[in-house]
């Protein structure tokens, strides 16, 4: 490879050290052997010199059919892994192509010679750009051949096109944006191809592994593709930015200049402004004019614009987005802020509205809640909520704390729209369940007590010694001992005996 | 006592420092440390050191908690009716020194006072909540505010759920045993939760639980599990257990008896990982233990106790288990029905090391069965072999011979005779024997015991008719350590044998149900001498009348139980027995003679009555309110009405009892 390219150089060295030759009245001996060979060439040039352009006009149209049929073969080494009579003639076929890259720079340099006069730099420049398109071709197609040897390489890395041959037959990149993206894909694939290359199964699994682990994640996104597990490089990536996902309308009229958020609509708009605009051809889907002989289209998926988000292409685990709709879902989602609030229970918020109106169909429903705030429909799901975050306790919820109806009129003016203090909301009925205790008891019935002092946890502070008597000794008790005073004193002993028998008598 | 009275004698009161107090303290068993009495100084030091309570009635926590305000260990079995007030009281009074409470007999609290609990006793680590049925999820989120708690019994709160059983295992992070026996509303996904919040679960009831084999998925993980009960659960099936692979080293003990739809497949999963489980249970499983089955204990070749009680278990399963887990120390096979001479013997054969057999109702074993286990187990420790009606007598004189460290013996309703109790009275560590309804027996094989087994604490004679008297007093002056001993349906005995019985003072439990010539006159010799005494069941004793009751109410002061249906027992010897504080069960079935107020009066005196079972006639005399009141106190009552049925003679009985049970 070098040696061809140091055989290119020199070529064009001496050819263009020839062109000044004429003017510098002292050749060099080195030179002059290349002179002297060289001279046969220019005799026969210059014998059929109109005719001279052709043959390399010739040449390049036949680069440009090598360079469909590099696609074709390509396409050849990706169907089949490993023949070695594809190897064979794959080779072969590289080794037409370099003789005829070999003759396409004898007729230049023979033509050099010739044509000093009338070119210019400008004309050398262009050749050597078509050559130098020619060798990369080249080369790519060694290296691809070179690939599909590798046994341990999986089938499709090993077909994966070369960067260029996104782009057949063009050698300069036309526009900044695509150059962008090839250049970030091919530099992907390389990374990729090395990681591959050093453990190939390992990072699969690891992957997986992630998969699993950010699927909460991944569930808001409702049109990932889960199950899809495209190679890297093996699609184009294509990267909106900020503007273009946020703005409302991304179809606009080139005469009128109206947006319209869906293609079809901007095609029925289109009709308005002229016959040619009403033909099937115009009115038809654009995505289906491509030939059917052609190559498959490539898969297309975004980027998001976000840089760091897994979705933007920098990101180690990138996992692109499939479709337009995608990304607009996404971005909004996860970055921009939640701007619809759910008219039920004034808690959730959305930037998608459609994820409102999802939202409010269920809002309400959830009986099973956390701590934190957040309901679930399902016990299970608030359970392996709870599982995963520190501190998250399940919330009991009012109905089931104290079913007395005594307390639930008291309650149901606190009730309302208070969702983030349930958690608190124990403490208020545990005196109410007291209160129902107290007023439950035997021999209570003639309510002397009334059980005024809530129950709060903010009476701890002030409780000392002798706090417990903020529970008021109770009717019964009294009634109790004055019973046993009774007996005591039929049966001649004294009750102190008892109380102060712990449960081993002094004997 | 004696050391107390010793340091009076002697009036080194200057010598002794509160340390050395104390010293000697710990070293007096617990229960007769009570010398608060001798003197003020004493009954400051009391204060001080006693660290465990167990109060009778709740009224008086505030006055017992001021006094000894180091307590740690709270009992609150004995009061039925613990109120939030009580419960702030202990929270109080105690605060952070308190570590662990009783409440399992308890009621009548809710979640204001666990949660005044929780607060002040920071550094509570067990508590017992057991059998609080009215218990909710908010009461178990009150609960979890006790961060530090490390032991948890929840058994039979049967209103709590997942969510309750969530906010306890988010709660209290350093649980470490967990009992939810009986808790039937927490299913998968409370216990699951359980196992991924508390890391430190050591023992794990989940008894009689709605649970399938999904969270033992969870539970497998815990790097610290011991022990854990799955008795009952008929959700745990071979279906949920199919995908389950754990590796759970720490597993020594596995109950899963009772398990309903647990096969060897599921079985062998769950056996998977713990190859260190020293105790597995499989009682009443639902499949025949054979080849197949026996397959499942491949893993677990370390197994030292193994429970098949109530399986139909074929010889080739036995010859499995004691081929693949040959260091079993314990088997258990009482009540399977199936099990066969051949069975048993190849099985002994293998296991030298057998410590404990149980074979009791295994119908079918002769004496063959017997002879392999004396000459094969000469370890042996306990054998429990009720109810083998076929092995003959001869048997019997191998096993004292060839056993000599039995200390559980079992031969209730054998034919063992005299000369197999001379045999075994070789066995000299031999601590309980039942010898009921074994009719072969007599006065002089019981005196070969007496004078051989000095260790004995429980003797067993119910319905041996063959004891006398005589009999009964050589037990008394060789066993003085006894501690149980039922001489129910012996006719013969009388007030002599309770005398020489008097001499055992350390005797608890008194049973002579059914002696008609017992009188007042031996209780009261039993109730002066036996301070210690706790049961007593002296059901058609007719000769039993109130001044029996007054002695025992007087002198007996720890009594508990107490049954004195058809005796000639009136309602002023009820009346006295309210003087005993801890008395707790009464049974007085008597159909005449007792008027309804001297019952209601004695009823209200004994204020720590849990059980009073009582003739149904008196339920409509009995004032409603009073009933009402008493079972508020926590008091419940069973109502009785069986005529007086004729005595059978004993033989007959016992003919007519294996005509029922073929």
């Amino acid at each position: 490879m070098e040696t061809e390219d140091d055989l290119c150089n020199n070529n064009w060295g001496s050819s263009s050290s020839k062109s000044r030759e004429p003017g510098s009245s002292d050749g060099g001996n080195q030179t002059f052997t290349g002179f002297t060979s060289q001279q046969k060439w220019e005799d026969a040039s210059i014998l059929d010199y109109e005719m001279g352009v052709e043959p390399s006009v010739q040449v390049f149209d036949e680069m440009k059919a090598s360079g469909q049929a590099n696609v074709d073969f390509l396409q050849g080494v990706r169907a089949q892994a490993w023949d070695p009579r594809t190897m064979l003639s794959n080779l072969s076929f590289m080794e037409q192509k370099i003789h005829q890259l070999q003759d396409l720079v004898h007729l230049l340099v023979g033509r050099g010679g010739q044509l000093q006069g009338r070119l210019d730099e400008l004309a050398a420049q262009q050749q050597q750009q078509l050559i130098t398109t020619d060798l990369t071709s080249i080369i790519i197609q060694l290296i691809s051949t070179a690939g599909s040897l590798l046994p341990s390489v999986k089938h499709n890395m090993s077909t994966a096109p070369g960067p260029y041959t996104g782009q057949p037959g063009s050698a300069v990149f036309p526009y900044a944006r695509e150059a962008n993206n090839v250049a970030s894909q091919s530099q992907n694939n390389n990374n990729c191809g090395a990681q591959e290359f050093d453990l190939p199964k390992p990072v699969v699994v690891d992957e997986r592994e992630s998969h699993v682990v950010e699927e909460h994640e991944m569930k808001d996104e409702d049109d990932v593709e889960e199950g899809e597990n495209l190679p890297p490089g093996s699609y184009e990536i294509l990267q909106l930015e900020k503007e273009e996902i946020l703005a409302p309308h991304t179809h606009f009229c080139t005469i009128c200049g109206k947006g319209f958020k869906r293609d079809a609509n901007l095609r029925m708009h289109m009709r308005g402004h002229g016959d040619e605009y009403k033909t099937a051809a115009a009115l038809a889907k654009p995505n289906k004019e491509s030939v059917p002989g052609s190559e498959p289209m490539l898969i297309k998926r975004y980027s998001c614009p976000f840089l760091g988000c897994k979705r933007n292409k920098e990101h180690k685990k990138f996992q692109p987005l499939k479709t337009i709709l995608c990304v607009k879902n996404h971005y909004k989602r996860t970055h921009c802020d939640k701007s619809f609030t759910c008219s039920r229970c004034h808690t959730k918020k959305f930037s998608v509205i459609a994820d409102l109106k999802t939202h409010e169909k269920h809002c309400g429903k959830n009986k099973w809640l956390c701590s934190c705030g957040t309901t679930f429909s399902r016990k299970d799901k608030l359970f392996g909520h709870i599982a995963l975050f520190q501190g998250h306790t399940p919330a009991i919820p009012l109905e089931e704390m104290k079913p007395s109806a005594s307390t639930s009129a008291q309650r149901g003016s606190s009730e309302g729209g208070n969702n983030n203090n349930q958690g608190m909301v124990g403490f208020n009925l545990g005196s109410a369940s007291i209160a129902n205790q107290e007023t439950a008891q035997p021999g209570m019935t003639d309510g002397k007590i009334s059980f005024e002092e809530p129950f709060s946890p903010m009476n701890f502070d002030t409780c000392n010694f002798g706090g417990f008597h903020e529970f008021p000794r109770l009717m019964f008790d009294d009634s109790e001992s004055s019973f046993q005073m009774l007996i005591a004193n039929a049966c001649g002993f004294s009750p102190r005996n008892v109380g102060e028998s712990v449960s081993d008598t002094s004997l | 006592m004696k050391k107390v009275k010793q340091i009076r004698v002697s009036k080194p009161f200057d010598l002794l420092s509160e340390e050395l107090v104390f010293i000697i303290l710990d070293l007096i068993p617990s229960d007769l440390k009570s010398f608060s009495l001798t003197c003020k100084w004493f009954y400051q030091l009391e204060s001080k050191h006693r660290r465990s309570l167990k109060p009778l009635r709740s009224d008086y926590l505030p006055r017992i908690l001021t006094r000894f305000h180091n307590t740690t260990d709270l009992d609150l079995t004995f009061c039925p009716r613990v109120t939030d007030y009580a419960l702030s009281v202990v929270g109080c009074l105690c605060g952070p020194t308190l570590h662990s409470l009783d409440l399992s007999r308890s009621a009548s609290f809710s979640a204001a006072g666990l949660l005044r609990l929780a607060v002040k006793c920071v550094n509570l680590v067990e508590i017992d909540l057991s059998n609080a049925t009215e218990m909710r999820d908010a009461d178990a989120a009150v609960v979890a505010e006790a961060r530090s708690l490390e032991r948890l019994k929840l058994g039979r709160c049967k209103m709590l759920t997942d969510m309750g059983i969530g906010c306890i295992a988010v709660g209290c992070k350093k649980l470490n045993m967990v009992s939810l026996k009986w808790c039937v509303g927490v299913g998968d996904l409370g216990v699951g939760l359980l196992a991924v919040k508390c890391k430190d679960i050591r023992t794990l009831d989940l008894s009689y639980l709605p649970i399938t084999g999904k969270c033992l998925h969870d539970i497998l993980k815990l790097q610290h599990l011991e022990e854990l009960f799955l008795e009952g659960c008929f959700g745990v099936d071979d279906d949920s257990l199919k995908s389950l692979r754990h590796d759970c080293k720490s597993l020594k003990k596995l109950d899963a008896s009772s398990c309903q739809n647990l096969t060897h497949k599921g079985l062998t999963s769950l056996l998977s990982g713990a190859a260190c489980l020293q105790r597995l249970d499989l009682a009443h499983c639902s499949s025949v233990i054979s080849l197949d089955f026996a397959s499942s204990l491949k893993k677990v070749s370390a197994l030292q106790s193994i429970g098949l009680d109530g399986c139909s278990v074929t010889p080739d399963g036995l010859k499995a288990i004691c081929t693949l887990c040959n260091s079993l120390k314990e088997v258990s096979l009482s009540k399977c029905v199936s099990v066969t001479d051949e069975g048993l013997s190849s099985l002994v054969m293998k296991l030298k090391d057998l410590r404990k057999l149980d074979i009791t109702c295994c119908r079918k074993l002769s004496g063959v069965s017997i002879t392999q286990i004396a000459n094969s187990c000469p370890l042996l420790v306990s054998l429990k072999m009720e109810s083998c009606s076929l092995v003959s007598r001869e048997a019997f004189w191998l096993i004292g011979q060839k056993c000599r460290l039995l200390e559980e013996l079992d031969l209730t309703d054998n034919e063992i005779d005299d000369e197999g109790l001379k045999s075994i009275s070789s066995c000299l560590s031999l601590s309980s024997l039942k010898l009921g309804i074994c009719l072969n027996i007599t006065d002089k094989g019981l005196s070969y015991i007496g004078m051989g087994c000095s260790n004995l604490r429980e003797l067993d004679l119910y319905r041996s008719v063959g004891i006398t008297d005589v009999g009964i007093s050589t037990i008394a002056q060789g066993c003085i350590h006894l501690e149980t001993i039922n001489i129910s349906y012996c006719q013969d005995i009388t007030d002599k044998s309770l005398v020489s019985l008097s001499k055992c003072s350390l005797l608890q439990t008194f049973e002579s149900r059914g002696c008609p010539n017992i009188t007042s006159q031996g209780l009261a010799a039993i109730a002066v001498r036996c301070k210690r005494l706790a049961k007593v069941d002296l059901k058609k004793c007719p000769s039993i009348n109130d001044s029996g009751l007054l002695a025992l109410a007087h002198f007996s002061q720890n009594l508990k139980q107490i049954n004195v249906s058809d005796t000639a027992v009136t309602e002023v010897g009820l009346l006295s027995l309210a003087n005993i504080g801890c008395l707790q069960n009464i049974a007085v079935v008597i159909s005449s003679g007792l008027s309804p107020s001297g019952v209601a009066a004695a009823l209200l005196g004994c204020g720590g009555l849990r059980k009073a079972k009582l003739h149904a006639s008196l339920r409509s005399l009995l004032p409603l309110s009073l009933i009402h009141h008493l079972e508020a106190r926590g008091c419940a009552f069973l109502w009785k009405d069986n005529t007086l049925q004729a005595e059978l003679d004993p033989k007959y009985w016992k003919q007519q009892l294996e005509e029922i049970v073929p």
